[in-house]
């Protein structure tokens, strides 16, 4: 029966907590500051004459004033206050939390690329368009499609970049079509696009083994269908042997399959989306290749697209042609059928860095491996999650060889043990394990969608179905703990239906 | 406690009607019990203006959990002529009191023929899992 | 065992018994064999750490960037300074590594961070609701167009030619899927035309876009373009350049509906284009309208003050296809740096570099006006940046002959606009001292001297 942990005095944990919660506002006094403007070299001028009083801002915007030691010190602290992956396992599904290498960031800060301004002249700036030319190469390769734009800066966007290019690909061959279909355990951002690129959502089932139910599907396939948007592995983490058939139905109604990248981890080298019959993929730069998740961004989503959709990839993209002064990269404009633009420049190069740097790290063979580990440790993390004391309260969603990925149900414990998914996954905090995704996908009840990815090691594994275990086994004896969880956290339970009614968006100042 | 009123009409999406006694072609609507229990903690309720039309089966309305979004479905079809404006600050309510200071809308019913279509009380818990 | 993987022999076998298979290649039995990939991906070999570091350190020997030449090149991206303390906090594992705070309690430093963030951004535009970030500049103000259009549901959207052109073509990209045209409003004399912008507008005008400064650095009257378009209801969407937000009048206390902009230049790296943030703020009206993250204060089950995020009904995870956008990642690290670099600056800091560059840039402006074949392209207020004609010369030539000389003398306004293909714009930031200013200045009169010596007089680029 464990207890909060109990502080030395109320009182003086009472002042460490205030302070511990101060905003850098909060921390500001009058008169603090930490920038010095350069000095004034130019002939001063009257700013009345520079800048008209009408124009001029009355009241300064109410930044904080601190030092720099009190900015370190604040957003240090803070840094505390966050589980992270380099300091434990972060099984989160979907999101691919594999390790960040760390010659990354040396490569990224090299002053070629981060100083670089991206309306330089392409002559000076070969490098960086080599760069991306090759990571785009690498991609295409991966996918097993000709054409790939950077452009998209994060998986959705890259989303919105397919369903664009499939709008423009039908009004190119004089076809409106209204409708775009997704299966009913896709990603929410998925069902969001479309509705951003003016299409309808039309939901396909999900048979009995968890792949796309082809009767359904070949019920609504009909010429008003523009798409098909799918992930293989799907979100349950399995691979729908029926690819093809479905690839068939979707092309035989004139319509383009687009193939959500998130799940890419499970098949690098060794199946390929294009090959499949996928006519857009995107890729999640964060997942599969490294990008650090950064609380939350920046990402990067680019697209590989076959011939057939190649016109309308947005502008510019990075071609290879040897020019007249022996220039061979260049940002080509002169696309007339292009989309456009999905943002300004051309990208998130800094992303592009790190990425091309990982692929050149890993090279074909190391890809493949990859891939085969997490499917490995998800295998075995599942094997271990099967045994007696587990099984009965968590059984797996679907029972089949999983990918990189695998759906556990938490209905049986909710009524056996009168805990849910949510409170174990709040109890997983004192192991010092970051929770898999819960209540997703929403086909399974009490999901808990765990994926594990191959930077792990096989102790990791082991030890967190002894964690699981050992909190089911704690909740048979009394729930009310998980139920309450977490304990040594700075907040616990909070209350999001507050934050929701009176939101406070904004420190009041 | 489940409680699901006797002298309600309740449409199989967890929606009540309350027939006004003295003026019959007045119906208040509101949602059931077991709606506000699946959804948790109500914290926005986003109402229909007076004088939009609703029909019976269709969404009016939507509430708001932290988590979740649900349709809010009409029992029987009209013109909304009141709103229950009360629930702007006091969302709390839909849970509370549901079939009371939770009503949503009130609605003057275009076709009397419709309330067949409803359950009774016993019906609808029936027919919950 | 490949590179960042644990995976050895002896671990294989243990967990395959465990599995119950017999080898790796059993556990994609799934996938048919005809979908096999059957050969290796057409990929270079592996690399170690060090090979990869040279290899990428010799790519980067071949780009010119700021570090190499002293830059006048803008036009939506800047070359400021950026404080070291950036670096070292968003080096911090805490920070660069977690993903989105969906478990609150084990994420109160990033929501936090975020909190900060909004209310930072809402000072700044002089609007109430800040969201936690979106991806950049241009994509901030398409996502602003599907706000409006989320609004009212009307067909046209009026932006002005002073908008960068960037975020006037993903505008129009993202405009045709959802069903709404573009429209240009043209500028008079380096600002928008407010008689012309008038005479366009009417009741089934969407939103009107405005830049401030504008691309070609005037400070517009967003005032009185404001006025106009409330006149039919129109959503009021303005993207500002942030830092001269610190001595311009925010948008807000002009009537503006949503703020929107590039937030490179508060303490994010050029990069070559990116990774930056967009921030975006608007009215509260439009408060559950908004895209992307918003983070809230409450407390929990102790009372204790914590950060969650809110109002997530709005966001593709909950309401799917209903969303207001499909938003999941953005651009979290980098607004970290931006609430920093915010906090670096500070209430007066802000106000003095504001100062400074209206004087350099002035001091700039002047001194290149003076050069013989030089003149203003307009003679509108701005802040940072400036635009310039060479009537008669070759531009491009012209900036190749500074290039050479390790200057970059800014940005061709042919590029983007033919209607200026004589024109220069030029950007003056703090890292650019009067001595670099005079050594442009220098530069240029040269060589417009030879330009004009070696063509034609009358002949445009």
């Amino acid at each position: 029966m464990s207890a909060p942990s109990a502080p030395t005095t109320p009182a003086s944990s009472a002042i460490a907590a205030a302070d511990d919660t101060l905003t850098i506002y909060e921390r500001s006094q009058p008169g603090r500051r930490a920038f010095v403007a350069p000095a004034l070299d130019v002939p001063e001028r009257p700013l009345e004459e520079l800048l008209p009083p009408r124009l001029r801002r009355t009241r300064p915007a109410r930044l904080p004033e601190v030092s720099e030691p009190e900015l370190v010190r604040h957003y240090h602290r803070l840094s505390k206050r966050n589980f992270d992956l380099d300091t434990g396992f972060y099984p989160l599904g979907s999101c691919t939390m594999k390790h960040n290498p760390k010659l990354h960031e040396r490569v990224a800060a090299l002053p070629g690329n981060a100083r670089l301004h991206p309306l330089q002249d392409e002559r000076r700036a070969q490098g960086a368009l080599e760069l991306m030319w090759n990571l785009q190469e690498a991609l295409g390769e991966i996918a097993g499609l000709p054409h790939v734009s950077l452009q998209p800066s994060a998986g959705s966007h890259g989303e919105l970049a397919g369903v664009l290019l499939t709008r423009a690909y039908h009004e190119d061959r004089g076809e409106q079509r209204t409708k775009v279909l997704t299966p009913d355990t896709a990603h929410g951002t998925n069902p969001a696009t479309v509705t951003m690129a003016g299409y309808e959502v039309v939901k396909v089932g999900t048979n009995a083994d968890g792949g796309v139910d082809v009767d359904d599907l070949r019920s609504k396939a009909d010429e008003q269908v523009a798409c098909l948007m799918l992930t293989n592995p799907s979100t349950l983490g399995l691979f729908d042997p029926d690819i093809a058939e479905i690839a068939e139905i979707v092309h035989g109604v004139g319509a383009t399959l687009y193939y959500d990248g998130a799940n890419l981890n499970a098949i690098m080298g060794i199946t390929r989306p294009g090959d499949m019959g996928f006519d857009i993929v995107h890729f999640n730069l964060h997942k599969s290749f490294t990008q650090p998740h950064g609380g939350g961004g920046p990402g990067a989503g680019p697209i590989a697209v076959s011939e057939r959709i190649e016109p309308y990839l947005p502008r510019p993209q990075v071609i290879r042609r040897e020019d007249d002064e022996g220039y061979a990269f260049h940002l080509d404009e002169d696309r007339p059928k292009s989309i456009g633009k999905l943002r300004g420049f051309q990208g998130n190069y800094g992303v592009f860095v790190r990425s091309y740097a990982y692929i050149r790290s890993l090279g074909a063979e190391g890809l493949r491996e990859a891939s085969e580990v997490a499917v490995l440790n998800a295998n075995y993390l599942l094997a271990l999650l099967k045994r007696a004391g587990v099984a009965e309260y968590l059984p797996v969603a679907y029972d089949r060889v999983c990918m990189h990925e695998f759906v556990l149900s938490g209905a049986p414990m909710k009524r056996e043990l009168g805990i849910r998914t949510l409170d174990l996954a709040k109890r997983l905090r004192i192991f010092g394990v970051h929770p898999p995704t819960v209540y997703f996908p929403l086909l399974v009840d009490e999901a808990l969608l765990i994926e594990p990815t191959e930077t792990e090691t096989k102790e990791t594994l082991d030890r967190f179905a002894q964690v699981v275990a050992e909190i089911l086994r704690e909740a048979a004896q009394d729930p009310e703990i998980a139920k309450h969880a977490p304990y040594s956290t700075p907040v616990r339970r909070l209350d999001e239906a507050r934050a929701a009614k009176q939101p406070v968006l904004r420190q009041p100042l | 406690m489940a409680d699901y009123p006797q002298d309600l009409l309740y449409h199989p999406e967890h929606d009540w009607a309350r027939i006004d006694p003295t003026h019959p072609e007045i119906a208040t609507f509101g949602i059931t019990w077991y709606a506000q229990d699946s959804l948790g903690e109500v914290v926005f309720f986003d109402p229909p203006e007076v004088g939009t039309q609703v029909r019976q089966g269709e969404s009016y309305a939507e509430v708001e959990s932290v988590k979740a979004v649900s349709d809010v479905i009409a029992p029987l079809s009209g013109e909304v002529v009141e709103v229950n404006g009360a629930l702007g600050d006091a969302s709390e309510k839909i849970n509370e009191d549901p079939y009371g200071d939770g009503w949503m809308v009130k609605v003057r019913c275009s076709d009397p023929s419709e309330r067949d279509a409803l359950l009774d009380a016993d019906a609808y818990a029936a027919q919950l899992d | 065992m490949s590179t960042y993987t644990s995976a050895t022999d002896a671990d294989r076998r243990a967990m395959l018994a465990e599995i119950g298979v017999g080898s790796v290649e059993e556990l994609f039995a799934d996938i048919p064999a005809a979908l096999r990939l059957g050969r290796p991906l057409a990929l270079p070999a592996g690399m170690a750490e060090q090979e990869v570091y040279e290899h990428l350190r010799e790519l980067a020997t071949r780009n010119v960037s700021c570090e190499d030449e002293v830059s006048f090149l803008g036009a939506g991206m800047y070359d400021h300074y950026v404080p070291s303390l950036v670096d070292t906090l968003l080096s911090r594992s805490e920070f660069l590594t977690p993903y989105t705070p969906y478990q609150p309690e084990i994420s109160q430093g990033g929501l936090q961070v975020m909190f900060e963030y909004q209310t930072a951004i809402s000072e700044l535009t002089g609007l109430p609701v800040s969201n936690a970030s979106v991806y950049e500049g241009p994509s901030a103000v398409g996502a602003a167009g599907y706000l409006a259009k989320l609004a009212n549901g009307r067909p046209r959207v009026l932006a002005s030619r002073g908008v960068h052109p960037h975020a006037r073509e993903t505008l129009a990209t993202l405009a045709r899927g959802y069903g709404q045209t573009v429209e240009e409003v043209p500028l008079r004399e380096g600002a928008t035309d407010l008689d012309a912008l008038a005479a366009a507008l009417s009741d089934d005008v969407s939103a009107v876009v405005l830049q401030q400064p504008n691309f070609l650095g005037a400070v517009e009257d967003v005032a009185a373009l404001t006025e106009a378009a409330k006149q039919v209801g129109a959503v009021v969407i303005c993207a500002c350049d942030p830092i001269p937000l610190g001595i311009l009048e925010p948008p807000g206390a002009q009537g503006v509906d949503i703020c929107v902009g590039e937030g490179q230049t508060l303490g994010n790296r050029l990069d070559f284009g990116g990774p930056s943030f967009g921030f975006f703020a608007a009215s509260q009206e439009h408060l559950r309208r908004m895209p992307g993250r918003i983070a809230g204060e409450t407390v929990d089950v102790d009372g204790k003050r914590g950060f969650v995020l809110t109002l997530q009904t709005r966001e593709q995870h909950i309401r799917r296809e209903k969303a207001t956008s499909n938003i999941c990642t953005a651009q979290a690290l980098n607004a970290l740096a931006g609430v920093v670099y915010l906090g670096w600056l500070g209430r007066q800091g802000l106000v003095e570099l504001g100062e400074l560059l209206l004087q350099r840039t002035a001091y700039a402006r002047e001194t290149l006006c003076a050069i013989d074949g030089v003149e203003p392209l307009h003679e509108q207020v701005v802040v940072r940046e400036f635009a310039l004609r060479l009537p008669g010369v070759d531009v491009e030539a012209v900036v190749e002959r500074l290039a050479a000389q390790g200057i970059n003398a800014g940005y061709r306004l042919g590029r983007a606009y033919p209607e200026y293909a004589d024109g220069l714009l030029v950007a003056v930031t703090e890292r650019r001292t009067r001595a670099q200013i005079d050594r442009l200045a220098e530069a240029l009169a040269q060589a417009v001297a030879a330009e004009r010596g070696a063509a034609p007089a009358g002949v445009v680029a």
